[in-house]
């Protein structure tokens, strides 16, 4: 018997995500959030942290709420709808990194920090290629006496400032391999990247010479890439549902614009114009909340199936929130120009959302690959 | 959130997948409601159904004294699903089994039922549609074609027309106007017409595929039995409309989409553009998989539909947004093929030379026609904006 709809609990949880985060985080937030060096809200996280949420995914014995990645998908969601600043997804795939190939020590050393919302984690994997897959790491990592030394410099990394560990990607002559690396090490020097998106930090990481010792490697040496795929899976399935979430919202800011806007003497909504643009923009939104539920489903249920659904939702809907917002944008006219209206905030968010782990033209070939085109 | 079947439902379906294998005949598979002009294709396609019932995977979710199996809405989509796969044939009855059917058994009287259903099943009656006319297209409602009563009968007068199928359809469901005075929602009554009644003149419409798959209907002093209303006199504009919710489910249901998806990936791979296979070229293989994932978006939506319906929620705008966007894929999906297929595109179904017996072209301009049948892509957005949206209606003369 097919079940394709939310249990009560996850009903639950994505109304106390809505409500909590309505109050908690309005566009004000989002905009004074922008000024900050890290862009980290630290009153509205540590409530995050308080209802559990940086770790969610966590088993409760290590301090989590145990769930899986469809609540983190809701709750991506929600945010999305919020344009919530901060690096919450950075530091989620930092977690699922820990749990999924990390040692006990390792493990005790970050998933409580990371849990309790006193660390934050960013995964540094792209370079100045922008290659998404391993053949574009550069940064070499060489072994020495105590552990590896570790060169090279990772740009885009979605959290940085702000993140205290980094998952680094590193090149080595057996294969991929994935370190823990503070950022507070020596010979690491972050340089924040200025972006049209203020709701997010966005940073080039560079590593010279930093020495770290073997318990950095996360995973057999050589032996990250099935690791890394995972990861930038799960990155894309947390964008898709941010970018559901966010047009969702720029979808309903235009609904309501047009019923209160007048113009010709009636509200612009009267006007098939608006109505037919309005009913595009719900015609493809609505639908893609299916392809984040089944691409958040295949990860917990580890099916076959799971990257082709993580590929085919962060295509999706990656270009279904620039098309919305761009036509939110054209239905709110002049007003949604301004800096003042708050529309912007969501619209360059998702240009991030677009490239981040993947554009569609990436992940659009890649199905066509898994497909055997 | 569980996306597996139940042991019984995997049985059920390992069952059908053989049955499958063994009963689609070859050179009907694939085969689409199209093709059916032609008296021989239909005898076949009458044949088909006909089997598909008696192996007892049609209707399934019907209630069994009609016909039904009296299933579960999990093993109709079973049955879907494995159509799809074993590239099965379409089904000629379909506005039977998906729009007066389901109409007849939530609004019909039991005597309409049990006259009426088994037949639907088997393919022994057609059935068309009798809504639009001349001067009703979008705006149906202000249809004219009149029944006065007349005894036990009504007497219908009036004009039908892009009506498909109606050339050798037994039935028509049908709206008249049975109250001219009644504001013009008020006034329609929804009557089952036997289409071998004197005074009926049907007269085909060559469509621009060149095949008259739709028609002109004539009623001149028609009689048509009270016993065949429907729902209670003038209130026919709601039965209507759950014929139309059904009408949109039909046309937006993504099985068929599926298929000619696979369809389309079978000619890119093995059709050669500039020495090498159009699906080997970048450009090709993006545009494929911009299609696959939109096919796969409706697909998976459609099971959350299943879902919502299963749990008892209403459906909402659902039957629209798929009616919306299914008929425009479905027309994408062809114009990509004679992109495709370049040169080879608008060859003739008798050329030679033709790909895949000539069916892109034919479905590259019938696949339009569905965007514009059963409420125009227009309709399906006002209807989206208007209730799902909740953007003021234009003000509207004449209600």
């Amino acid at each position: 018997m097919i079940d394709f709809g939310l249990s009560e609990e996850q009903e639950a949880l994505r109304r106390m995500a809505r409500d909590f985060l309505v109050r908690e985080c309005p566009p004000a937030l989002v905009r004074e959030t922008a000024t900050t060096p890290d862009g980290i809200p630290t009153a509205l996280y540590a409530k995050m942290a308080e209802l559990g949420w940086m770790g969610l995914i966590v088993p409760e014995a290590e301090g989590g709420l145990g769930l899986g990645v469809l609540e983190l998908a809701l709750v991506l969601e929600e945010l999305g709808r919020v344009a919530a600043p901060g690096p919450f997804l950075g530091s989620q795939l930092v977690t699922a990194a820990l749990l999924r190939a990390g040692t006990r020590t390792q493990r005790r050393t970050w998933v409580p920090r990371l849990v309790a919302g006193e660390a934050f984690g960013a995964l540094a994997y792209l370079e100045e290629s922008d290659r998404h897959d391993p053949a574009g790491i550069t940064l070499r990592a060489r072994r020495t006496r105590e552990g590896y030394r570790l060169s090279g410099t990772k740009l885009f990394v979605l959290g940085v400032p702000g993140a205290r560990v980094l998952v680094v990607a590193a090149r080595m002559p057996s294969g991929p391999s994935l370190f823990l690396v503070e950022t507070a090490a020596r010979g690491v020097r972050l340089r924040p990247a200025e972006t049209i998106d203020l709701t997010r930090r966005v940073g080039e990481v560079e590593l010279r010479d930093v020495v770290v010792g073997r318990d950095a490697l996360l995973g057999r040496e050589g032996d990250g890439a099935g690791l890394l795929a995972r990861l930038l899976d799960l990155g894309a399935v947390g964008i898709a549902a941010d970018s559901l979430g966010g047009a969702a919202r720029a979808l309903e800011m235009a609904v309501e614009y047009a019923k209160v806007r007048e113009q010709f003497g009636r509200k612009i909504g009267s006007f098939q114009a608006i109505k037919h643009m309005a009913a595009e923009m719900a015609a493809e939104v609505e639908p893609t909340r299916s392809l984040v539920w089944y691409a958040a489903y295949g990860f917990d249920h580890r099916l076959r199936e799971a990257p082709r659904a993580a590929a085919i939702a962060k295509a999706r809907l990656g270009e279904v929130y620039c098309r919305t917002v761009e036509r939110s944008l054209q239905i709110h006219g002049g007003i949604g120009f301004t800096w003042e209206h708050d529309l912007h905030l969501w619209f360059k968010r998702a240009r991030w959302n677009q490239v981040a782990f993947g554009d569609p033209t990436f992940h659009r070939e890649r199905l066509a690959t898994i497909d055997g085109y | 959130m569980d996306l597996t079947y139940s042991p019984a439902e995997r049985t059920f379906q390992r069952a059908l997948r053989t049955w499958l294998k063994r009963n689609i005949p070859k050179r009907q598979r694939d085969e689409r409601p199209m093709e059916w002009g032609d008296p021989r294709r239909l005898a076949l396609a009458k044949a088909w159904q006909r089997k598909v019932h008696g192996a007892g995977y049609l209707a399934l979710a019907w209630p069994p004294e009609y016909g039904g199996q009296g299933a579960d809405v999990m093993r109709q989509t079973i049955v879907n699903e494995e159509m799809v796969r074993a590239r099965a044939p379409g089904l000629v009855g379909l506005m039977g089994v998906q729009m007066v059917g389901p109409t007849l058994i939530q609004h019909g009287t039991e005597e309409q039922r049990r006259r009426h259903l088994p037949k639907i099943l088997t393919a022994e009656e057609i059935w068309c549609q009798g809504y639009s006319e001349p001067g009703a297209g979008s705006d149906l409602a202000s249809l004219r074609t009149r029944a006065e009563r007349d005894g036990d009968d009504f007497l219908v007068n009036g004009q039908k027309v892009w009506t498909s199928n109606a050339q050798f359809a037994d039935w028509m469901f049908c709206l008249v106007r049975t109250d001219p005075e009644a504001p013009k929602h008020a006034g329609i009554s929804y009557l089952l017409i036997d289409m071998k009644s004197p005074g009926i003149t049907v007269r085909p419409l060559v469509q621009m595929t060149g095949d008259a798959g739709f028609n002109e209907v004539f009623f001149e002093d028609v009689r048509v039995p009270q016993a065949n209303l429907v729902g209670g006199l003038n209130n026919g504009w709601q039965v209507a409309n759950a014929t139309l919710a059904h009408e949109r489910n039909m046309l937006g249901a993504t099985t068929r989409t599926q298929q000619t998806f696979q369809s389309l990936l079978r000619l890119a791979r093995t059709h050669g553009r500039g020495g090498r296979s159009a699906s080997a070229d970048p450009v090709v293989r993006q545009h494929l998989a911009d299609l696959a994932i939109r096919v796969e978006t409706m697909k998976l939506e459609a099971y959350r539909q299943l879902t919502d319906s299963l749990r008892g929620r209403p459906s909402g705008i659902a039957a629209s947004i798929n009616k919306l966007v299914t008929t425009e894929l479905n027309h994408d999906l062809a114009r990509t093929a004679l992109d495709i297929l370049g040169s080879y595109g608008p060859l003739g179904r008798r050329d030679a030379r033709v790909r895949d017996r000539g069916v892109w072209p034919l479905d590259y301009m019938f696949s339009l026609g569905l965007i514009i049948g059963g409420g125009t892509s227009q309709i399906q957005k006002n209807i989206i904006a208007e209730r799902g949206l909740g953007l003021p209606r234009e003000a509207r003369p004449g209600r």
